[in-house]
């Protein structure tokens, strides 16, 4: 039995130690597995279609036509390539190591989401599927399918946690205006998961018509390859503007893990490159240790949700538990599977980011380079300056900003007391 | 080696009767109720038990399941306490199938092998995991080996490949979705259920319970017109759920049951 073990985190470590990665690049196999993680467990009634989509995205991924058709788009729609940019004021400041940022947050709707919203959008109309529904946490990833929505003449609809609509009222407006249903998901705990839950009901109900364009690398497989591959080019242009503009790789890589997209985006193309570390940035909200934290690498427990096996936050009945971030972004309770099989092979490490802590790098980027993050990039850039204190100045680091904090300026000033 | 649920539908078949199968969700409306509220409804009629294990994010679950398994996790109810539930029903009755519905994450947490043990010691005699597919259908292995049940769901776009190998794995009986949809809505069409079921029957002898969109007597004498056995869950746990004692949960329970027992017997007698 495969998975008959306890679930520890050591246990699971140890297992999956013993088997050495050769090509990082070679995962996930034909079942959607990661070594011991992902999968596809899901209810019957959407098997079939994971199945016709698995096939047709398979076919797609190798089809010139389709990636000219997307790579058209994220140039002349996107704005791509983003820049890297020298933070050299904040690098200076801490002292140590030089902080580059990879300015997703300069792409159209301002975050990495749309890389993956506009590839799922183009799989959607080659499938002839015209009704698109979407979940969303902080607003962002449902912006970025409302937009691809509007640009490619589909129907959209996204389910929102009535908690993340009350915080994130912004982009709620956003969505509306761009054409989208915005539906609360008033079950469970009004967030995240609960809105994905929430869509997959649509989907299974609506499954002839209906294609669900996930905003993360989880999900059943073919999702977490297929949002990988489409955000996959934030690393693929960064690796070659870093050999470009600095004429070697980066010494290390650091990103805000939820679901994980940003990262695996950033990530994906450095895997076989062995010297490069990587560090992925979890929310550890109010601290790990107070249970209020998002941070399902750092302190969750294998298991399974929303169709695959990875690292959850639960209780003891295996009840999926509420989890909390500043960042409506990274407050889910599990992780895609390949940041779980990163973990588990040593490639990748994953730290957890306070609340004030990702506040504290948020101000300090604004002030020192007239850059606001969103709150889930200023995990990563924290954990940048964290890891910039601790290495030798001629060290580069290399740091997804994944969006831009226009949004979040609310949320901040409610945190500070500050009436707008 | 259990034969419970073997044993109940060769019964109904020699009996020329139609299987009722009445889901439930464990712990609610009241956690003390759960063993009495699971004799009562085999006195009502019930063939075989459905016992739904509560899970925080039920995806294929509609507003009634959902609210039902939300209360029960509130008091705290986990697949240890269902377990000895199920031990103490077997106490006096060692005849009627109880079959565990639910999905993956409390099993996994539990842990494989524990619960393939503690669940054929309690008297289990199925399991149904909603989000366990037939193709990762070797993470709940050890169940089979300790005789207990895997039964797989069929559904509306269940292709020939797939249920070819559906029923190649499964056990006990077949769970037909009677709609692409979630528990509890009204979608039923009788016309297309008697079509599939009875092109999943064409490939073998197992038995075919059909369920979701079943919500009464009439509903469910249509669905048992080609199936063994149908399955009432969502008008049941709404019934129940209104219910603010034990005994006003029992009687609940009788009353509902009992006529759609009557009603699926005179059927079959006409």
């Amino acid at each position: 039995m495969r998975y008959a073990s306890a679930n520890t985190n050591e246990q699971a470590t140890n297992m999956s130690n013993r088997i050495p990665v050769s090509d990082f690049h070679a995962y996930p196999d034909a079942h959607g597995r990661f070594a011991d993680y992902g999968g596809i467990f899901m209810p019957e009634t959407l098997m079939p279609p994971l199945e016709e989509l698995a096939a047709a995205y398979l076919a797609m991924r190798e089809d010139p036509a389709f990636i000219a058709e997307f790579e058209r788009d994220l140039k002349h729609y996107v704005g791509r390539p983003s820049p890297i940019y020298h933070a050299e004021r904040l690098s200076a400041k801490i002292g140590g190591a030089q902080i580059l940022l990879k300015r997703e947050d300069l792409n159209h709707t301002g975050a990495h989401k749309i890389n993956n919203t506009i590839g799922q959008a183009l799989v959607a109309r080659r499938m002839g599927k015209r009704r698109i529904i979407a979940e969303t946490g902080a607003g962002q990833h449902g912006v970025a399918t409302a937009t691809v929505c509007a640009r490619f003449g589909l129907d959209c609809i996204v389910y929102m946690g009535a908690v993340d609509i009350e915080r994130q009222k912004i982009n709620v407006y956003r969505m509306k205006l761009l054409g989208a249903k915005v539906v609360p998901v008033v079950s469970g705990s009004k967030t995240l998961k609960d809105a994905l839950n929430e869509a997959m009901r649509d989907w299974v109900t609506n499954v002839a018509d209906t294609f669900y364009i996930i905003g993360t690398v989880a999900g059943p497989h073919p999702y977490p390859m297929m949002v990988r591959d489409f955000n996959a080019v934030v690393g693929r242009e960064a690796r070659a503007q870093m050999l470009e503009q600095y004429g070697r790789l980066p010494d290390v890589l650091t990103a805000c893990v939820g679901g994980g997209s940003n990262a695996i985006g950033l990530f994906h193309a450095f895997l076989n490159d062995r010297e490069v570390a990587m560090v992925g940035a979890e929310a550890a909200g109010e601290g790990i240790a107070s249970g209020r934290h998002a941070a399902s690498l750092s302190a969750g427990r294998r298991g399974v949700l929303h169709g695959n096996r990875t690292y959850v936050i639960c209780d003891d009945n295996g009840q999926i538990t509420e989890t909390h971030s500043i960042s409506a972004g990274l407050d889910y309770p599990g992780v895609g599977p390949e940041h779980a099989f990163l973990k588990d092979s040593g490639r990748a490490r994953y730290v957890g980011i306070t609340d004030d802590e990702a506040l504290a790098a948020f101000h300090e980027l604004a002030r020192t380079e007239g850059i606001l993050a969103a709150l889930e990039s200023s995990h990563a850039v924290a954990q940048a300056m964290k890891l910039a204190r601790e290495l030798p100045k001629d060290q580069l680091i290399l740091c997804n900003l994944s969006g831009r904090g226009d949004k979040d300026v609310h949320t901040i000033a409610a945190r500070e007391g500050i009436e707008l | 080696m259990s034969q419970r649920i073997e044993q109940r539908f060769a019964d109904l078949g020699q009996a020329g009767r139609k299987g009722l199968i009445p889901f439930i969700s464990a712990g609610d409306p009241l956690p003390e109720a759960t063993v009495a509220i699971m004799h009562t409804l085999v006195a009502a009629g019930a063939d075989l038990i459905e016992l739904g294990v509560p899970y925080s994010d039920p995806v294929a679950d509609g507003p009634t399941i959902q609210h039902s398994s939300e209360r029960a996790i509130a008091r705290g109810v986990g697949i240890a306490q269902i377990l000895g539930w199920v031990s103490e029903f077997r106490l006096t009755d060692a005849t009627t199938p109880v079959v565990l519905m639910g999905y993956l994450n409390p099993i996994e947490i539990y842990g494989h092998a524990r619960f393939a043990d503690d669940a054929s010691a309690a008297g289990v005699d199925g399991v149904l995991i909603v989000d366990v597919p037939v193709e990762e259908a070797e993470t709940v292995a050890l169940l089979r080996e300790k005789g207990v049940r895997e039964i797989f769901l069929v559904a509306p776009t269940t292709t020939d490949r797939r249920l070819a190998a559906i029923r190649a794995r499964a056990e006990g009986f077949i769970y037909y979705v009677s709609f692409a949809g979630i528990t509890g809505a009204s979608q039923l069409d009788p016309l297309a259920v008697r079509a599939r079921v009875e092109h999943i029957k064409q490939g073998g002898s197992i038995p075919v319970a059909v369920g979701f969109g079943v919500r009464d007597a009439a509903s469910a004498v249509q669905v048992a017109e080609s199936a063994d056995a149908v399955v009432i869950g969502s008008a049941l746990v709404a019934t129940l759920a209104a219910a603010t004692s034990r005994d006003a949960a029992l009687a609940a329970a009788h009353a509902f049951l009992a006529p759609i027992r009557a009603a699926l017997d005179q059927a079959v007698r006409r």
